[in-house]
């Protein structure tokens, strides 16, 4: 470790971090699992999904883009912020039109899987029925929009590790969307099912044709251990 | 027909110099030649300037005034606010829908007129009130419209209707801004004091920012100053947009050398050579005459090489239009604006001090604050800090609208109680006041004796007054809807939180809320405030939470005594089955 180390307490634990790190990443590097939704760790943080939310000196603030200063006091897994946590993973239920069972993305999907870890039982915000279109006209990717969360990854990679620029937003508020590089739709994209873009999607929005059910329910990701583990046990081990 | 486009907006860009930084001032120009953004001028634009077409769409559709759909020849938006709604603006549309035959969102079939509605455009006190193309006109009646509309129709231009009138509404001028000034005096004073100077003497008038925030004018202009970049920048943020406000509509209309005098001074104090004010889209009818005094300014040396003589002190000023967004007048917002991009706030650290405009120090200042800071300097600091009260000084400019006979801008003395503002505008009886806008909080008689100040009653000053009649819920749901209409959509808790709570307070105030969904909008409400990514989100469940807590009695008297009632209305889900069936489907009683 180099000599300007800082130390951060999380959840009354002293964490090192170096210099120019989040929180959220001296947090994993310590083992310790702060939840994130439009976060990845190949891609700049998007600050849309606030999930990360921890408060830094009693004031909320966003883990994935506030940086480490030595001496902060944090709170992330408490009751309070839990249920803050919480209540925002619901509201994206409520928004979209997320339906588990049928869905593709079940098992692997990172909403449903904060919604476990996070003790979301059942939705009692009314759902909101936004009307949103789908997009099948690509010949290997398709987009449901009515599972998108908006987190911005799929635009992100696209732009920065694709260099394509597939994706953008377009709209404002409950209106917002994601647009696709093109007048009409998706096929007329520079588009490719090996990109970065169309592996990254937390939900079942964006999905590769073809690769239906190829794990099967019972052998996905967030099926045998709640998300986070890889980061809580990569430090314990 | 596209080569037609094509060839236009290939000038309009080769005009800004093919700068994507400039991609608000080329798409408001190509809107106002085409009317509307056709898909194809979209595309022409995308390669003029080696965009992709998904991000030149990513800015035009975020900002209400650009259309992506054809438009009338003249576009009418009244305004629907709050207070508009409570001066008469439902009868005015009414008669506005009678009139050009079409209901607001749509466009008469012979393409002449589009009607539209737009959120508050700071004429609140001279209600109901629209812009027609980017004319303001005021104090419109339903019996005024039909001759309106026949005008138009006949080709006639909106600022020969009666209405086309703005009155200044100063009701009160103070010493600090509507005090008479002498172009450049300031400056002169400034650029004898060193820059350390200048920004020691704004610290020793303790003065802090005029639109809400209160951050010590001092300290950011220090930060800027001091933070290393290529290039140092000052904003006049004149985007306001907070219902209930129009001071600076007062300010740009009366005292405009004193914003640029203001600028100027800020531009000295940390090294800049650049300054730009973001006029928000609703003021565009005050572009020429600023753009005139900035001329005057310029050929009077005050603006351009050596400043005011000063060797080296090389400053000028850009306007930058909007095209309605509230959310831009959120500092980092109106930043991306600024750079031509959607105006979606930034995540801080960094501030706009160290990475602002152009990823460069910039120090964003209100356009009151600005004349502040101009006056304090030429007339010291003391004079200052001897108005007002210790924590905030001088003195600040209130807009007031709503139920009271005397609306207009007030320039107090911070310490004013609210007593003695009704007093003033003649609205005694009030049952609430609006403070600081929907942003703020609704104020009930038990606080009427606070003070305006930054250590009590802090706002922006946007009063809004509610009589002794008023269904003041019923107005707090119209301000999240406003919220949820000026959410940019970039977190989630704001983006759906403002959505499920005005759904949430439809509900009670329709008669159907229980004491658990006034549990549920305050749990959903403290979510919003406490997860949202910028001050929009963070303010904008304000208007539910303040009422649950200083008028709960209203709330009390809206909900029923059961335990539950589903939002959720089965019989009315069904009705269009039963229909087409001829079936009616008999519901057993619900019972909890």
């Amino acid at each position: 470790m180099s000599e300007d180390t800082i130390t951060i307490l999380i959840d009354g634990k002293a964490i090192q971090a170096e210099p120019g790190q989040t929180i959220m990443q001296a947090a994993d590097a310590a083992g310790l699992y702060i939840p994130r939704l439009c976060g990845h760790k190949d891609l700049p943080p998007g600050g849309h999904c606030r999930v990360c939310t921890v408060k830094v000196n009693g004031r909320p603030a966003s883990a994935c883009t506030f940086p480490a200063v030595e001496g902060q006091v944090i709170e992330s897994d408490t009751d309070e912020i839990n249920t803050l946590r919480r209540t925002v993973i619901e509201m994206l239920f409520v928004e979209g039109n997320h339906t588990c069972p049928a869905c593709e993305a079940s098992g692997n999907c990172e909403l449903q899987a904060l919604g476990y870890r996070l003790g979301l039982v059942a939705t009692e915000l009314p759902y909101l029925n936004v009307p949103r279109e789908m997009d099948a006209s690509h010949k290997d990717v398709y987009i449901d929009r009515g599972r998108c969360v908006l987190c911005g990854r799929c635009v992100r990679a696209s732009k920065l590790v694709d260099g394509k620029t597939v994706f953008g937003f377009a709209g404002r508020g409950i209106g917002k969307r994601v647009a696709v590089d093109a007048e009409h739709a998706l096929s007329e994209t520079a588009m490719s099912a090996t990109d970065k873009a169309a592996s990254i999607c937390p939900t079942g929005c964006l999905v590769v044709k073809g690769k239906g059910w190829a794990t099967p329910v019972g052998k996905r990701d967030y099926d045998t251990m709640p998300i986070g583990s890889d980061i809580e046990q990569q430090a314990a081990g | 027909m596209v080569e037609d486009y094509s060839q236009v907006i290939d000038q309009i860009v080769e005009q800004s110099g093919k700068d994507r930084s400039r991609l608000m001032d080329i798409v408001r120009a190509v809107h106002a030649k085409l009317g509307y953004l056709p898909e194809e001028a979209i595309g022409c634009i995308q390669q003029a300037l080696g965009m992709h077409r998904v991000e030149v769409r990513d800015m035009t559709s975020f900002y209400s005034f650009l259309s992506q759909a054809p438009k009338g020849k003249t576009v009418v938006r009244l305004c629907d606010a709050v207070v508009e709604r409570m001066k008469g603006a439902d009868e005015v549309a009414k008669a506005f829908e009678e009139a050009v035959g079409v209901p607001f969102g749509s466009t008469s079939e012979d393409g002449s007129i589009s009607l539209d509605y737009t959120a508050c455009i700071g004429l609140s006190d001279q209600a109901p009130g629209a812009l027609i193309g980017s004319v303001p006109v005021t104090h419109i009646k339903p019996s005024d419209v039909p001759r309106i509309v026949e005008a138009l129709r006949g080709g006639a231009e909106a600022s020969s209707l009666p209405q086309a009138v703005v009155d200044v509404n100063l009701r009160q001028p103070g010493p600090v801004v509507f005090a008479p000034m002498e172009r450049g005096a300031a400056i002169r004073k400034a650029v004898n004091m060193a820059p350390a100077g200048v920004i020691g003497e704004i610290n020793k008038a303790r003065v802090r920012g005029r639109g809400g925030a209160g951050f010590p004018t001092a300290m950011k202009w220090d930060f800027c100053r001091k933070a290393e970049g290529n290039a140092h920048y000052v904003v006049c943020n004149a985007d306001e947009g907070e219902p209930g406000t129009f001071k600076d509509r007062v300010i740009l209309t009366e005292q405009p050398d004193l914003v640029f005098e203001g600028m100027t001074v800020a531009g000295f104090a940390i090294g800049a050579e650049e300054g730009l004010l973001y006029l928000r889209g609703e003021y565009e009818y005050l572009l020429p005459h600023l753009e005139q005094v900035l001329a005057k300014r310029r050929s009077l040396g005050m603006l351009g090489q050596n400043v005011c003589g000063r060797e080296g002190f090389r400053f000028d000023i850009r306007i930058q239009m909007g095209a309605g967004a509230y959310i831009c007048g959120e500092e980092s917002a109106l930043i991306e604006s600024l750079e031509g991009k959607r105006g979606a706030p930034r995540d801080r650290p960094p501030f706009p001090v160290q990475k602002g405009y152009k990823n460069e120090p910039t120090s964003v200042n209100n356009v009151e604050t600005l004349c502040a800071a101009a006056r304090i300097i030429e007339k010291g600091a003391e004079w200052f800090s001897a108005m007002g009260t210790k924590d905030s000084t001088g003195t600040k400019l209130l807009s007031i609208s709503g139920d009271c006979p005397h609306p207009g801008v007030y320039e107090v003395e911070y310490g004013i109680t609210v007593d003695k503002i009704l007093e003033m505008v003649g609205a005694a009886d009030a049952q609430a006041v609006q403070m600081g806008g929907p942003s703020g909080q609704c104020l009930a008689p038990k606080d009427f004796g606070r003070g305006i100040s930054f250590e009590d009653l802090s706002t922006g000053g946007s009063i809004i007054v509610f009589g002794p009649d008023r269904d003041v819920l019923d107005c707090m749901c119209q301000f999240v809807e406003f919220f949820i209409e000026e959410s940019c959509g970039w977190c989630a808790p704001c983006r759906v939180g403002t959505t499920l709570l005005a759904k949430m307070m439809r509900k009670v105030l329709d008669g159907k809320g229980t004491k658990a969904d006034l549990d549920a909008l305050r749990k959903l409400g403290t979510t919003v405030k406490t997860m949202s990514r910028c001050g929009l989100g963070q303010t904008a469940a304000n208007p539910i939470l303040t009422t649950l807590q200083n008028f709960s009695s209203l709330y009390d008297a809206r909900i029923k005594s059961d335990e539950f009632i589903p939002s959720f209305d089965l019989s009315k889900a069904l009705q269009l089955g039963a229909e087409i069936t001829g079936r009616t489907a008999e519901l057993e009683e619900h019972h909890v």
